[in-house]
């Protein structure tokens, strides 16, 4: 595999063609935040918290979907992006109804220590506050839209992991949500396997096992990328 | 002419409020009442939410009676899943009870009411403070601090926190207590009992000084509340038990769920209060009161050495009788209680089966309907959840204290306000007055009202044309 040599904020790096700039960010020790990836699962490009600029060009590029090429010099946090991934982290925390004190999550949140490595003490933009309900029906697990990043990490997982595609995006825009089946009680799901997986990427309280109380919420997204390199240990 | 007077803000109680005193043209007291002003309308927006958030939400209608609140909340979450709580769960909720009690008990008195009475009553305003009693008697101070610190550390060690104890979960408790958090806090009881033996002395000395019995509004009211099955105190589930005004027992040995049926609530156009009444007896008939001097109106003993011989002195108050109804002696009931609630600590920390792991029972949504009551600093609380097949709320209840003291505290306002004020003026005495007494029923409005606004207690007097003539503070 031919190797490429870049510039990240000013040191020279070697990367091997074919991968994406977040992955040679990263393997160089540089700690980009990232909300919507997830190791594993196919690169979105939908929360932008791990915009970087090239220079040549213009808008600021999501690193988990720009691939590595010869020669770029890439920044990853100048004063311009640290503004745009507070503003990020505000608008998302104004989207929806993030209450951390009462959120099973509490503590182990994604989006909770995003807004505190960020220093977010306040949010400058108007709430929205969404009436959204919460869906209790299914027998383990329970969905809080209020609490939604719309990642999309748990379609992704259910799709690419578990092969099921009980869940989906419906809606368009800041009213999108997480869709069941073709937009039924997840209770009344035929599809979804009860495998739990979806509650694991959720990178906030958005996805949780019932009867849960707050800050009870175990997370282990790194459960995803480990099935997966299991199953490629068994297929081989 | 017809006048109106108002005290406003009224400080020194939880919450923000108003008095407002009513004339006729010949300048005479017409009527007075007890306001709260403010709404924040806890049982609406809890709609829709699961049962399992209601401890952490319903902790934060209060930052002084959270875990009564988490308590309560658990409890109906408890009947919800239709399952027994594990023994150890049962007392560790118990200790938390019992530090809410001191922590709030300890805030009431030496902190809101000390200032009143220290360094004497009609004293310069400006030097009823709680930085000048620090100043006067640091003595008094810091052992409010440490008792209070005490209870915050409980709250914190054995309840996952504070202000809001997070450990408090339907089923019994998310964690166990450790064998060497427990003898923490049992090395720190005695010294505590000391403080609080040293305190109820020094109390008993000023309290003749005060002469405010008598004084606060006296008027005879039932009693409601929650006493153990040997007729001692109990903050944690036990039985209801109503007394009438001539301390004859209505009702005892009734389970706490029957709480809602007991109780009849009044709307009124006036305030955001509700009022409260024993629904067999009427809305007139029916007055009654919670809180430290209706418990201990309620119990034959208190249940520990300590308090029982102190319980026994108050009895035997000049001019108390029984049950006692001045509420002046709420603040000495209080000490009792904080006496009271570190002597059974002690007992619930010496039993060796307290660090038990078992603290969770687990089941589904086994009941539509959960009541949970237990008795908050300030009285009985009683949380009413109706859930669907999945466990969210379709209706939520809450019972406050301080709204069942609401008709008590209006008539007490109202007695003095006919009583003293002469001339269709609002003394700073009488204010002083006025202020005492409704800091003897240590009302949480937040509470009451589930507060956006900021004033404080208000005192106004109000003409018959309904103009404001007079305001305190000004």
């Amino acid at each position: 595999m031919p190797a490429l040599t870049l510039t990240i904020d000013g040191r020279l790096v070697s990367s091997r063609a074919g991968e994406t700039l977040l992955q040679v960010i990263r393997g160089n020790g540089i700690d980009l935040p990232t909300l919507c990836y997830l190791e594993g699962l196919s690169p979105r490009g939908g929360c932008r918290l791990c915009m970087v600029e090239v220079a040549g060009r213009e808008k600021p590029q999501a690193a988990c979907v720009t691939p590595a090429e010869e020669g770029m010099v890439v920044t990853t946090g100048s004063e311009r992006l640290q503004r745009y991934r507070r503003q990020i982290v505000e608008l998302l925390l104004a989207e929806r109804n993030h209450t951390c004190s009462v959120c099973v999550v509490n503590g182990q949140c994604e989006l909770q220590s995003l807004a505190a490595r960020f220093g977010i003490d306040h949010v400058r933009y108007a709430y929205l506050s969404p009436r959204l309900p919460l869906d209790a029906s299914h027998q383990r697990f329970g969905m809080d839209p209020g609490r939604c990043v719309l990642c999309a990490r748990c379609v992704r997982t259910c799709d690419e992991v578990e092969g099921a595609h009980t869940l989906d995006l419906r809606g368009r825009g800041v009213r999108s949500c997480i869709s069941i089946d073709l937009n039924e009680p997840w209770g009344r799901s035929e599809t979804c396997t009860t495998c739990g997986k979806c509650v694991q990427s959720c990178p906030t309280g958005a996805l949780f096992e019932k009867w849960t109380a707050r800050g009870e919420k175990v997370r282990a997204p790194e459960l995803i990328p480990r099935i997966l390199a299991w199953r490629e240990t068994h297929e081989r | 002419m017809a006048e109106t007077i108002s005290i406003n803000p009224v400080t020194r109680i939880e919450g923000h409020t108003r008095i407002d005193i009513f004339l006729d043209d010949s300048g005479a007291v017409t009527d007075a009442r007890f306001l709260a002003t403010s709404f924040r309308g806890f049982e609406a927006f809890c709609l829709g939410r699961s049962f399992w958030e209601m401890p952490g939400i319903t902790a934060r209608i209060c930052g002084i009676c959270p875990t009564s609140h988490a308590l309560a909340s658990a409890l109906a979450g408890d009947r919800l899943l239709g399952l027994t709580v594990p023994p150890t769960a049962v007392k560790l909720r118990r200790v938390l009870a019992l530090a809410q009690v001191i922590q709030s008990h300890a805030l009431s008195f030496f902190f809101l009411s000390l200032p009143d009475f220290l360094p004497g009553l009609r004293d310069d305003p400006a030097r009823r403070t709680l930085t000048e009693l620090a100043r006067s008697h640091p003595d008094l101070v810091t052992n409010a601090v440490q008792l209070r610190r005490f209870a915050h550390d409980i709250t914190s060690r054995v309840g996952g926190g504070v202000v809001h104890p997070q450990w408090i979960i339907p089923g019994g408790m998310a964690e166990p207590l450790s064998e060497k958090v427990r003898q923490e806090f049992l090395s720190q009881i005695p010294g505590l009992i000391a403080i609080a033996t040293a305190t109820i002395a020094q109390f008993r000395q000023m309290s003749d000084g005060l002469r405010l019995a008598g004084r606060l509004g006296s008027l005879p009211t039932l009693y409601l509340g929650l006493t153990s099955a040997e007729k001692t105190l109990e903050y944690y589930e036990g039985e209801l038990t109503v007394m009438d005004r001539k301390g004859t027992l209505l009702m005892a040995g009734a389970v706490p769920e029957r709480f809602p049926e007991l109780v009849a609530e009044e709307l009124s156009s006036w305030n955001y209060l509700k009022g409260p009444y024993y629904a067999p007896l009427g809305a007139v008939d029916g007055s009654y009161r919670v809180g430290p001097l209706a418990r201990l109106n309620l119990v034959a003993r208190a249940g520990t050495r300590l308090a029982d011989a102190e319980l026994a002195t108050f009895r035997e108050q000049v001019g108390a009788g029984h049950p006692v109804h001045d509420v002046f002696f709420a603040h000495h009931a209080r000490l009792i209680e904080i006496m009271a609630a570190l002597e059974r600590l002690q007992e619930l920390l010496d039993d060796p089966t307290i660090i038990d792991r078992r603290v969770r029972s687990r089941a589904e949504v086994n009941q539509s309907k959960g009541i949970g009551v237990c008795e908050a600093p300030r009285g009985t609380l009683c949380h009413e959840y109706h859930v669907d097949e999945n466990g969210l709320l379709e209706r939520v209840n809450l019972v406050i204290a301080t709204v069942q003291n609401s008709p008590a505290m209006n008539r007490a306002v109202r007695e003095i306000a006919r009583r003293e004020i002469r001339g269709a003026r609002l003394t700073e005495e009488v204010a002083q007055l006025l202020q005492i007494a409704i800091r003897a029923y240590d009302p949480c409005i937040s509470c009451a009202t589930h507060a956006a606004g900021s004033n404080g207690l208000v005192i106004r007097l109000v003409a018959p044309d309904g103009t404001v003539v007079q305001a305190f503070p000004t």
